[in-house]
C-alpha cells in the first residue's frame, strides 16, 4: 500500500535512491543537494541498501566515478547542484556520449558568480545540450515519481541516455509538503532488475569504452545520440503510463492547466506553476480565460506537442527561471517560440526572466504577468517581448 | 621469476600493431605491466594522452582486455568507479570472476590536471594500480613543459632562449606525494631494469588497496634522442640517479637498486636535444640538485 507521508524534497529523492538500490552512488556535498546524500550514507551504514557509496573529492569526480561504474554494468546514480553541476560539465557530456544510464537529481540553484545558494534554473540551463534527459518536478510527489520512472527511461534499450531530475533548491527541496510513497518492493518491481547491453566486467566479451573518434566516425556517434533523444518521447509516455498503474498518477510531457479555452497563457518550469495556478484559479473565478503550462520534460523538447497545446492562444508568457545573456530572450522563450513560429502559430509571445538566485515570486508577481498578456490579447500587439519581472530596475 | 624471453609470450593486453611512434617507452610500460598482470582478469583505464589516442583510433582498438577512456584529468576517479561497481556486483552475485584495475596516464595527466583525481582516489583507498608513465612533459600536445619536466628543459612552453635557458623549476616528487597518501604501496620503476619493474607491478597489482607506480617512459620526440635508445635513455636516468628505482611499502621505504658507479648527470643529459643548450654551470647546478636528492633518498631507504 502506497503510503501517505510528510516529506521534503531532497528527503523523497534519498528516499527514491533508497528503494531504486543503487550499486553504486558517488557523491560530493553541495548546498541545497547535500541533505541528499547525507541521507543515503545513513542508509548505506545503517545496511538498509547494497550500494557502493564513493565520497569523491569533487563533482568531476563524482560525474567520472559515475561513468566508470555505468559502464562496468552497475546501476549509477550522483546528485548535484550549481556550481557542483557545472564543475561536472566536461564528463556529463561523456556520459550521455557513451549512452550510459545514469540518474542524477539536479537540486536547482544559481550559478554563481555572484555566488548564492537559492533556486534558480542556470544550473541545469547550462546542461540543456548536454545530451541528456531532464525531467522536471513541481513539488515533492513529482520529485519522488520523477526519480523512479528516471531509471527506466534511462535504461530503456531504445534509450540508453542518462537523466536529471530536477527540482527546485529549497523551494522543493526543503519545503515540507505531503506526498505519497509506494512501498519498496513495488519500487523495486517496477524499475526491475537492471541488465547491461555491455560491461567492462565480462571477460569473454572486452570493450574498449571511449575511443577516439575522427572526423569519419564522430559524427556517426553524434547522430545516433541525436537519433536516441529524437525516439524517446514515446518510451517516456510509455513509463509514465506504467508508472500510472502503480501509483495512480499521470505523467506526460507536460500539464496542461486550464489551457483547453484559455485566451491567455504562460509555459513555465518547476514550482512556480504551484504559485502560478493558484492565480490562473483566481483569475478565472473573475472571469479570466487564462491558463498554463507546466513542461515536466524539457529534453527531449516537446516542440510539436508544446505548440498543438499552445497554439490556440492570442497571448502566451513563457517564464525563464535562466537567462541565456544572449540580449534576446531565456532559453525555455527561445525554443517555445522556435516550436510555435514552426507550427504557424498567430499567438503574441512575450519572455519574462523572474527568481533568478532565489527571488521570491509571488502571486502578485504572476498576476502581473496575465495583466501584461490580457493586455497584449486585447491590442494584438507586443509592446515589450524581452521582461524581467521583480527585480529592481 | 620467468625471463623476459618468456614474459613476452604472454597473452599481453596490448597487442602490437598499436600506433605509439618508434622509440616510445610508453607501450614498453604498458607491456610489462601485462607481463606483471599475467593470468589475471584486468580492467584497464586510460586517461587522455599519446597512449589513449594512439592505441584506440576507432573503429580499432589495439587492447585485448576491456579498457575506458573517459577524459583527460579523472582516470583515477573513473577507475575507482569501475573498482566501486565491481564490488557492488560481486557482493550482489552479479559477477563471479576476479578481476584488477590498472589506469595509466601520463605526467600531464597524473603530476598536473589528474592530481586531485588521483588524491582523492587513492585516499579513499580503492584496490587499484595507478600507473604514471612519465615522459617528463605534455608530449601528446606538442611537448609542453608540465610539473613533470626536468629544470632547464627546452620544451615548447619553456623554450631555452636568449633570457630564459627553458624550464626555470625543478620537478615535483609525485611518488613522494603518493607515498604521503599512506597507501600500501607506491615504487619508481624503469624499463631498463625489468625484472625490479615486474616485480614490483607484481606486488602492486597483488597488494589489498591502492597502490601507485611511477614509470619512467622516455620520448624520442621530446627528449630529442634516437628512436633505438629509449631503454638506454632509462638507464641512463637510473645510473644517474636521475631516476632512482626504490618502493614504499606500508611506509617502509626502500632502495631496489643502487648504480655501482653513479654516473654523472651529464651524460643523461647531453644524451638529448632538449638539454643541448645547456652550460657547464647549468650541468653542475643540474648535478648538485641531483646528489641532494639522491642523498635523501638514501638516508630514507636507511643507505646512509
Amino acid at each position: 500500500m502506497a503510503q501517505k507521508v510528510a516529506i521534503t524534497g531532497n528527503e523523497a529523492v534519498a528516499l527514491a535512491m533508497k528503494q531504486i538500490n543503487p550499486d553504486v552512488v558517488a557523491a560530493y556535498p553541495i548546498t541545497p543537494q547535500t541533505e541528499i546524500v547525507q541521507i543515503f550514507s545513513t542508509y548505506v551504514s545503517n545496511g538498509l541498501v547494497d550500494t557502493e557509496f564513493v565520497t569523491v573529492e569533487s563533482e568531476h569526480s563524482a560525474m567520472s566515478a559515475s561513468v566508470g561504474a555505468a559502464a562496468a554494468g552497475a546501476r549509477a546514480m550522483t546528485a548535484t547542484s550549481a556550481n557542483g553541476l557545472a564543475l561536472m560539465w566536461e564528463v556529463v557530456y561523456i556520459a550521455a556520449s557513451n549512452r550510459l544510464p545514469i540518474v542524477m537529481p539536479v537540486v536547482n540553484r544559481a550559478l554563481s558568480g555572484p555566488i548564492n545558494i537559492h533556486c534558480d534554473h542556470s544550473d541545469a540551463m547550462g546542461a540543456r545540450d548536454s545530451g541528456w534527459i531532464q525531467l522536471w518536478s513541481e513539488n515533492t510527489q513529482e520529485a519522488y515519481d520523477n526519480m523512479i520512472q528516471a531509471v527506466r527511461i534511462a535504461e530503456h534499450p531504445q534509450v540508453q541516455l542518462p537523466v536529471m531530475v530536477c527540482l527546485d533548491g529549497f523551494i522543493i527541496s526543503h519545503a515540507m509538503e505531503n506526498a505519497e510513497v509506494l512501498p519498496d518492493e513495488v519500487v523495486r518491481e517496477f524499475i526491475g532488475e537492471y541488465v547491461p547491453q555491455k560491461t567492462l566486467l565480462d571477460k569473454e566479451h572486452p570493450v574498449t569504452a571511449g575511443p577516439l573518434a575522427f572526423t569519419d566516425s564522430y559524427f556517426e556517434f553524434k547522430r545516433a545520440q541525436a537519433e536516441a533523444m529524437l525516439q524517446a518521447k514515446p518510451h517516456i509516455l510509455e513509463v509514465a503510463r506504467e508508472f500510472a498503474k502503480i501509483s495512480g498518477r499521470q505523467y506526460g510531457l507536460f500539464e496542461a492547466y486550464k489551457l483547453e479555452d484559455a485566451e491567455i497563457g504562460i509555459v513555465v518550469l518547476g514550482s512556480t506553476a504551484g504559485t502560478a495556478k493558484n492565480v490562473v484559479d483566481k483569475l478565472r473565478a473573475q472571469g479570466v480565460k487564462a491558463g498554463l503550462l507546466k513542461l515536466r520534460v524539457f529534453r527531449p523538447f516537446p516542440a510539436e506537442e508544446l505548440a498543438a497545446a499552445l497554439g490556440h492562444l492570442k497571448a502566451l508568457a513563457v517564464m525563464d527561471r535562466a537567462d541565456s545573456f544572449n540580449a534576446f530572450s531565456g532559453p525555455l522563450y527561445a525554443e517555445t517560440a522556435a516550436a510555435m513560429y514552426d507550427s504557424g502559430a498567430q499567438t503574441k509571445m512575450v519572455n519574462y526572466i523572474y527568481g533568478l538566485g532565489g527571488r521570491d515570486v509571488g502571486l502578485d508577481d504572476i498576476e502581473k504577468v496575465y495583466g501584461h498578456l490580457a493586455r497584449i490579447a486585447e491590442s494584438g500587439k507586443v509592446d515589450q517581448r524581452l521582461n524581467y519581472l521583480g527585480v529592481r530596475e | 621469476m620467468a625471463t623476459l624471453r618468456e614474459l613476452a609470450k604472454e597473452d599481453l593486453f596490448l597487442s602490437s600493431g598499436h600506433r605509439m611512434c618508434a622509440g616510445c617507452v610508453a607501450p614498453v610500460v604498458v607491456r610489462m605491466m601485462s607481463m606483471a598482470a599475467r593470468g589475471r582478469n584486468v580492467v584497464v583505464g586510460n586517461a587522455t594522452g599519446c597512449l589513449e589516442v594512439a592505441t584506440t583510433i576507432y573503429p580499432y582498438t589495439a587492447w585485448k582486455c576491456s579498457w575506458i577512456h573517459n577524459a583527460f584529468e579523472n582516470a583515477a576517479a573513473t577507475i575507482s568507479g569501475v573498482e566501486a561497481a565491481y564490488k557492488a556486483l560481486k557482493r550482489k552475485g552479479k559477477v563471479e570472476d576476479d578481476y584488477k584495475f590498472i589506469a595509466f596516464g601520463g605526467d600531464g595527466g597524473t603530476y598536473d590536471i589528474g592530481l586531485q583525481s588521483l588524491s582523492g582516489a587513492m585516499e579513499r583507498g580503492h584496490d587499484i594500480v595507478y600507473v604514471c608513465y612519465d615522459n617528463g612533459a605534455y608530449m601528446n600536445t606538442g611537448i609542453q613543459r608540465s610539473g613533470a619536466t626536468p629544470k632547464f628543459a627546452d620544451t615548447t612552453t619553456s623554450p631555452a632562449g636568449k633570457v630564459v635557458p627553458g624550464k626555470t623549476q625543478w620537478r615535483k616528487d609525485l611518488t613522494a606525494i603518493m607515498v604521503a597518501h599512506n597507501i600500501p604501496y607506491a615504487a619508481q620503476v624503469a624499463p631498463s631494469h625489468w625484472r625490479d619493474f615486474v616485480t614490483k607491478a607484481e606486488k602492486a597489482i597483488d597488494v589489498d588497496g591502492p597502490a601507485f607506480i611511477n614509470a619512467l617512459a622516455p620520448c624520442p620526440r621530446g627528449w630529442r634522442y634516437d628512436t633505438a635508445d629509449g631503454i638506454e635513455m632509462c638507464r641512463l636516468a637510473v645510473d644517474t640517479c636521475i631516476w632512482p628505482l626504490y618502493e614504499v611499502e606500508n611506509g617502509v621505504w626502500k632502495l631496489t637498486y643502487k648504480p655501482k658507479e653513479k654516473r654523472p648527470v651529464a651524460d643523461f643529459l647531453k644524451a638529448q636535444g632538449r638539454f643541448r643548450h645547456l652550460t657547464d654551470d647549468m650541468i653542475q647546478e643540474f648535478q648538485e640538485q641531483v646528489d641532494r636528492d639522491w642523498e635523501a633518498l638514501l638516508k630514507r631507504c636507511g643507505e646512509a
